[in-house]
C-alpha cells in the first residue's frame, strides 16, 4: 500500500530548481534511506512531504491527502508524518516530559493526565524515562535527539521523516540514536531517513535512493547498490562518506 | 544664596500629586502602548505585505518625529484637521500610547524573530497551526528576551511624560514649574523633582530586574 507518492514533483526557490520532476512512491513499512551530495535536494524532498516547503509543480500525496490542499489538510498530513531534525529543536522552556506531552495535548486533544502517560511511555521506549524532568539544556545531544524522536512519535504518525538525525552528534552518541531508529523500523514504522550512516542503511534500510541535482539517480536495495554502485558519481560519493 | 530645604516639605504634597498624575499617564499609556506595539510588532514579523506595510509606516512615522511634535499635533493640529477636540489628559495618554507603541513594536518584532526558525518548524511539524506555535512556543520564549528592552522603553516613556508641560497637563514637571514660579526656589524644587523621578524610575528598574531574575533567558 502506497503512503507517499511524488508525482512529477518539482520545487524551486526562485530561479533555482531544487527538485526536478521527482516520481517516487513509498509503501507502508519501507525504510527508505536518502543519500546524495550536499545541495542535491535531500532535505527539500523530505520537507516537502510534511509541507515545511511548498511544492511548486506536480503533486505529492501523503496517505491520500495532497500537500497542496487546505491548511487543515496540511496539518493532518503533519500529524501523519512526524519529523526529526538535525538540530533536535526541542522546546527549551519545557522539560523532556512536557516536550513529548506537548503534541498529544495540543494536537491530539488528550487531557493532561493522558498526555503525560503517553509521554512517559515514549520516554521509556527511547530509554529516557529517568530524564523526564530534565530540560533540554540538561541533556546530552544524543539524549535530546531521543527525546525529539519521542516527541514526534507522541502524535502517533504513520510515517517518520529523519533529516540527518545523527550529524550533529559525537560519534559515541550516534549509536544510541541509531538504535532507537532501528527498533522503530523493526516495529514496522514507515521511515524516510537522510543520513550518511552507510552501516545503518545496509542493516536497517529496505531501499536506498541516491539523489543528484534534484532527481533520483539510483533507487535500489541498499546492500546491492552500496556494494556495487551502479553509477560513477555514486561510487565517488560513497568514497567520501 | 541661602538654601531653604523646608520649602520641599511644604510643597511635597503638591509635588506628590504631580507625581501621581505622571504615574497615571505612564501606566495607562504603557498599557495601551504594549497592546498597540505587540500588534504592530507581530504585523511586522508575520503579517502579509499589506499589514507589514501599515505597521512599517506607523513605526517610521513615529520614530522619525520628536514626541513633542507628536503631542502638539494631537492637541493643537488634530482639532483643526478633524474637528476633534481632545482634553490635555487624553492627548497625553494618546501620545504615550502611540509613541511607546512604535518603539515597543520594534522590540516585539526583534524578540520574536530572534527565536530560531527551527523551533517554529518543530511546532508546525507536529501539526499545530502557526498561531498556536506563536502562542505556546515562540511567544513565551520571546517574552523573556522582551523584558530588558521593554523595561528601557518604560523608563523612557515615564520621563517623556514631562513633555506634557507644553499642553498644560499637571504632571510632576509642570507642578515643579508652577511652584517655582511662585517662590523662585529653583534649586530646592528642581532637586526635589529630580529625586522623585529617580525614585519612580528606580522602582521600575527594580521591578523589572526582579522579573528578569526570576525568568531564565533561554
Ligand atoms: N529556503 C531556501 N531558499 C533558497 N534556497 C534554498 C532554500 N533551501 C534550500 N535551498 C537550496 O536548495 C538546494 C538543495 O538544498 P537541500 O537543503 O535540499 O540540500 P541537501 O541535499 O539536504 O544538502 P545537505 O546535504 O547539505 O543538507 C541547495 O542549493 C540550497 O542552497
Ligand atoms: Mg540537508
Amino acid at each position: 500500500m502506497t503512503i507517499i507518492e511524488f508525482k512529477n514533483t518539482s520545487k524551486s526557490f526562485g530561479p533555482l530548481k531544487v527538485l526536478d520532476g521527482v516520481d517516487l512512491s513509498i509503501d507502508v513499512g519501507e525504510v527508505v534511506v536518502l543519500v546524495g551530495p550536499s545541495g542535491s535536494g535531500k532535505s527539500t524532498l523530505l520537507r516537502c512531504i510534511n509541507g515545511l516547503e511548498m511544492i511548486t509543480g506536480g503533486d505529492l500525496i501523503i496517505d491520500g491527502l495532497s500537500v497542496t490542499g487546505s491548511a487543515r489538510q496540511l496539518r493532518e498530513i503533519r500529524q501523519e508524518a512526524g519529523m526529526v531534525f538535525q538540530q533536535f529543536n526541542l522546546f527549551p522552556q519545557l522539560t523532556a516530559l512536557d516536550n513529548v506531552a506537548f503534541g498529544p495535548a495540543k494536537v491530539r486533544g488528550l487531557n493532561r493526565a493522558q498526555a503525560r502517560e503517553t509521554a512517559l511511555d515514549l520516554l521509556e521506549k527511547v530509554g529516557l524515562r529517568d530524564k523526564a524532568g530534565h530540560y533540554p539544556a540538561e541533556l546530552s545531544g544524543g539524549q535530546q535527539q531521543r527525546v525529539a524522536i519521542a516527541r514526534a512519535l507522541a502524535v502517533k504518525p504513520k510515517v517518520m521523516l529523519f533529516d540527518e538525525p545523527t550529524s550533529a552528534l559525537d560519534p559515541e552518541l550516534k549509536q544510541e540514536v541509531l538504535n532507537v531508529m532501528r527498533a522503530l523500523a523493526e516495529e514496522g514504522m514507515t521511515m524516510v531517513v537522510v543520513t550518511h550512516e552507510m552501516g545503518f542503511a545496509k542493516q536497517v534500510g529496505t531501499r536506498l535512493i541516491f539523489m543528484e541535482h534534484g532527481h533520483i539517480a539510483v533507487d535500489g536495495n541498499p546492500r546491492e547498490v552500496i556494494d556495487t554502485p551502479p553509477n560513477d558519481r555514486m561510487k565517488d560519493f560513497l568514497q567520501h562518506v | 544664596m541661602e538654601m531653604d530645604w523646608s520649602v520641599i516639605i511644604d510643597f511635597l504634597p503638591q509635588l506628590l500629586e504631580g507625581a501621581r498624575t505622571t504615574i497615571y499617564i505612564t501606566v495607562v499609556g504603557l498599557l495601551g502602548g504594549v497592546v498597540l506595539g505587540t500588534l504592530a510588532g507581530l504585523m511586522r514579523a508575520y503579517g502579509g505585505r499589506v499589514l507589514n506595510a501599515i505597521a512599517f509606516a506607523y513605526i517610521e512615522l513615529i520614530r522619525g518625529t520628536p514626541i513633542v511634535v507628536q503631542v502638539m499635533f494631537l492637541y493643537f493640529a488634530l482639532p483643526v484637521l478633524a474637528d476633534l477636540r481632545i482634553d490635555p489628559m487624553s492627548a497625553a495618554f494618546l501620545a504615550i500610547i502611540v509613541n511607546a507603541g512604535a518603539y515597543i513594536a520594534e522590540i516585539v518584532r526583534g524578540a520574536f524573530l530572534s527565536i530560531g526558525k527551527g523551533l517554529t518548524e518543530a511546532g508546525l511539524a507536529i501539526g499545530l497551526p502557526h498561531w498556536k506555535v506563536l502562542v505556546y512556543i515562540i511567544g513565551p520564549l520571546a517574552f523573556r528576551r522582551l523584558i530588558p528592552p521593554l523595561g528601557n522603553q518604560f523608563i523612557v516613556s515615564l520621563k517623556d511624560t514631562s513633555l506634557f508641560i507644553v499642553i498644560g497637563v499637571g504632571e510632576l514637571t509642570r507642578t515643579g514649574q508652577e511652584i517655582m514660579a511662585s517662590n523662585f526656589r529653583a534649586v530646592e524644587i528642581w532637586t526635589a523633582v529630580a529625586i522623585i523621578y529617580l525614585v519612580m524610575t528606580g522602582t521600575l528598574s527594580l521591578i523589572l530586574r526582579t522579573i528578569e531574575k526570576r525568568m531564565r533567558i533561554l
